[in-house]
């Protein structure tokens, strides 16, 4: 089963990437419980940023971000966590998802995560993450997380439970996903899938 | 094997000195490049067809009728020609009136065009694009073999007992190539009539390429033409060149980061690495150009994009000179090496002809 993890940190180490990598250990100990292997692959966006402008402007993709949009594609379930930048996610975290297929996605388990400086951007998971992953038909688990700089060092309130407790409920959530997902069929070969889609085109 | 060029008739301001040509000298330019084209040996000239600035092609017949005029074996031919905008009725009659004038030194490229907004412009509705290349082209290789249609569709009035005239010369139409860059449902046109399939193979990687011929040589045979090898396919490429690789990379590099369709994007090398660009010798073209027949097989066509981008017309003619004289022969030459006889050769007007009466007395027979 693969899990992949994708960060739009921009500092090195990144608090974005923190999330990612915790997200995915959570992921991961919660299928190994099941009895599932998994294997995890972190993408970061600050190694493609010249790449994926570059291909907004040619169309199509250089080897090394190929390579990624294929990892995520095809992952069994996907980990997002971008920075919040103004009001959102970051630009380069959107164009990446803009130049991939907008139907590549759909019905993939997706966990959608993002950090800020303070915890009054938190709803951008629900305002931008969410939406952005709904039109994108994919499935968004339940909890999203917002880590604020605060909330590495601090447990949980009253009304929810700190960072760590949320990051286990959603690998929880992204775990349950990816385990009740069929097997994907082998991939038909790319000539052979262009043939299918043509089986309604008429010119007769 | 045929070799050619193919302009897109930009006006595109030089980067170098910032000069604009007028309308008037890129068209006229246009020309000069096409005669150059016959001058230094070269098959085949196409031009684009547009109808916005910076673009200056929005007639290619009349284009076309001028420098038939003024050649004598050059292959005259579009890339492309908008079957989606232009009626039908108007294609059949225009390329008909000009394979007369051009003596059957004619064929053309159909395509879908570059902008949205060129749909309303000539009364069209881009949500119909696929069905509109659909419908217009079924109009069109009616109205160019039977002399007598009666015709009935969705996007213009019908034809009671019309007869588009000029007949094609020889009563054999132009040869249809299909062009497309990523649109799947143009090379299962192709494939389904058994026309010929021209990939641009310009801006995109190589691999891209590789799969969109894949797929039409596959379906050309699945609709019963013969075999995948026997598929007419053509090829856009963009080369530029000079004696000593580094001095064509100086001189290019301006031309390439203001390029209207990718500059400012990817670097020169980035570029060339990773689609069929080639910037250099005209033994590093000569191989280059030779690669693309491991990806897409023995094909028919290869066509050079040589005048965009803001070069000067000058550099143009010079390089056709070098293309003409150090490059094509020695791709004659390679090409033909281990080119199996049933390989089907580029169709010509004289061959199709041929083809035509055989068919006949096979029929007849």
């Amino acid at each position: 089963m693969k899990l992949v993890a994708v960060s739009a940190g921009l500092s090195t180490p990144s608090s974005t990437r923190l999330l990612a990598d915790r997200l995915a250990d959570s992921v991961r100990d919660e299928l190994a419980a099941r009895g599932l292997a998994v294997s995890a692959e972190v993408v970061e966006l600050r190694e493609l940023a010249g790449d994926v402008a570059n291909h907004l402007v040619t169309g199509f993709p250089a080897p090394r971000l190929a390579a990624a949009i294929d990892a995520v594609t095809g992952a069994d379930g996907l980990i997002v966590v971008t920075p919040v930048f103004t009001a959102s996610y970051s630009g380069l975290f959107k164009s990446f998802f803009d130049v991939i297929a907008p139907d590549a996605l759909a019905g993939k388990p997706v966990l959608v995560a993002a950090t800020g400086g303070t915890a009054r951007h938190s709803l951008v998971l629900e305002h931008a993450m969410r939406p952005l992953f709904a039109y994108l038909r994919a499935t968004v688990v339940p909890t999203a997380v917002y880590a604020a700089s605060a909330d590495w060092g601090s447990g949980g309130d009253e009304y929810a439970d700190g960072l760590p407790g949320r990051i286990r409920r959603a690998g929880g959530e992204l775990a349950a996903l990816m385990a009740d997902r069929p097997a994907r069929a082998e991939p038909e070969d790319d000539v052979t899938a262009l043939e299918r889609q043509l089986a309604d085109l008429r010119f007769d | 094997m045929q070799f050619g060029i193919f302009t897109v008739g930009d006006v595109t301001p030089d980067p170098t000195d910032g000069r604009v040509p007028t309308e008037h000298e890129r068209i006229k330019a246009m020309v000069a490049i096409a005669l150059k084209a016959e001058e230094v040996g070269l098959d085949v000239f196409a031009t684009g067809e547009h109808h916005n600035p910076p673009f200056v092609p929005s007639s290619p017949t009349t284009l076309l009728g001028h420098i038939a005029a003024r050649t004598e074996k050059l292959v005259l031919s579009t890339a492309t020609t908008l079957i989606t905008t232009n009626d039908p009725v108007k294609i059949a009659e225009d390329y008909a009136m000009l394979q007369h004038l051009a003596d059957g030194r004619v064929d053309l490229m159909l395509g879908r065009g570059n902008t949205g907004p060129v749909y309303p412009w000539f009364g069209q509705d881009i949500r119909q694009g696929i069905d509109l290349a659909k419908e217009n082209y079924a109009l069109l290789r009616r109205l160019w073999r039977e002399d007598v249609v009666d015709w009935e569709g969705r996007f213009r009035t019908p034809l009671q007992a019309f007869t588009s005239t000029p007949r094609p010369l020889d009563g054999v139409p132009p040869f249809v190539w299909h062009g497309s860059i990523r649109s799947p449902e143009i090379a299962e046109q192709a494939a389904f009539y058994g026309d010929g399939f021209f990939h641009n193979n310009i801006f995109w990687p190589a691999d891209h390429t590789r799969r969109m011929v894949q797929l039409y040589r596959r379906r050309y045979a699945h609709h019963g033409h013969g075999r995948p090898e026997d598929a007419i396919v053509g090829l856009g490429g963009q080369v530029f060149l000079r004696k000593n690789s580094q001095d064509a990379i100086r001189e290019f590099r301006p031309y390439f980061d203001n390029a209207p369709v990718y500059g400012h994007g990817p670097s020169l090398e980035e570029f060339t690495e990773q689609t069929p660009l080639t910037v250099g010798s005209p033994q590093q073209v000569i191989e280059r150009t030779l690669s693309f027949r491991e990806s897409v097989g023995h094909y028919q066509r290869q066509l050079f994009l040589m005048d965009h981008a803001g070069l000067p017309l000058k550099t143009v003619l010079e390089q056709l000179d070098i293309l003409g004289e150090e490059v094509v022969p020695v791709l004659r030459r390679e090409f033909a090496i281990g080119r199996p006889d049933d390989v089907p050769d580029a169709p010509t007007h004289a061959a199709r002809v041929t083809a035509a009466a055989t068919a006949q007395e096979v029929g007849a027979a």
